[in-house]
């Protein structure tokens, strides 16, 4: 059985333990559930805000893409992504994964691997706010980011495009 | 077509979004990004490093030699920092 998948792009910040409750309301044959919740971080007294910009209609069906794949390697019974756009400060979340299977080995698996594709595959790119001189550079991309991903599919094209 | 520019790209070319209209003698993502980068300074900017470019037809993450025809909407942008 496939998992109910669940995608949502914003730019409200989010409640993980609101978003785990209501995804499993209702179900009570899921035994366990991993979050992972992605913050912004201040770099240190550094960073004053990240600015998200996406690909609207194509962010949410790459994260669709992404859970479907999920949900065909493991069993699970639920899948939620929240991914922000536009402002976000120090100590908001930036994205929530939710995975909610019947044993845990599939749930953290499934997270694992939606958060490595999540970075990516999904069309966001972050911009950092400097706390001194205001609008600053791209965020880079990180080859290891692109090694995470390519751990769960060998043929990942590294590099490629 | 319609072009979309994302990030940094957008912000060298100086727009989100535009209609273009390739000559017929261009047919593949790559051959696109070399005509577009003779469209003056700023997309010869945008366009300095094509090999980390990365491009989307109708919303499809797809890789320099695909083929541009029947397509409506082509996305250029950098390599992805979400999540």
């Amino acid at each position: 059985m496939r998992a109910r998948i669940l995608v949502r792009v914003q730019t409200e910040n989010f409640d993980v333990a609101a978003e785990a409750a209501r995804l499993t309301q209702g179900c009570t044959n899921i035994g366990a559930l991993v979050s992972f919740t992605g913050l912004c971080r201040d770099e240190g007294g550094a960073l004053a805000a990240l600015e998200i910009e996406h690909y609207p209609g194509m962010a949410e069906e790459e994260i669709t893409r992404v859970a479907r794949e999920a949900s065909s390697r493991w069993p699970l019974e639920r899948i939620l992504a929240v991914h922000r756009y536009g402002l976000i400060r120090p100590g908001e979340g930036i994205v929530l994964v939710i995975t909610a299977s019947l044993h845990r080995g599939e749930a953290f698996a499934a997270a694992s691997f939606l958060m490595d594709y999540l970075k990516t595959e999904a069309p966001f790119w972050k911009k950092r706010h400097l706390a001194d001189k205001g609008a600053g550079d791209w965020v880079e991309a990180k080859p290891q980011d692109h090694a995470a991903a390519q751990k769960w599919r060998p043929d990942f094209p590294l590099g490629q495009f | 077509m319609k072009a979309l520019y994302f990030a940094w790209v957008r912000e060298r070319i100086g727009k989100a979004e535009e209609e273009i209209v390739p000559p017929e003698n261009i047919k593949t993502v790559a051959e696109l990004m070399a005509w577009l980068s003779g469209h003056g300074g700023n997309y010869a900017a945008a366009f300095a490093h094509i090999k980390t470019m990365r491009a989307a037809l109708d919303r499809t993450h797809v890789k320099h030699d695909a083929s541009i025809l029947n397509a409506r909407e082509i996305a250029f942008f950098p390599p992805m920092t979400g999540g």
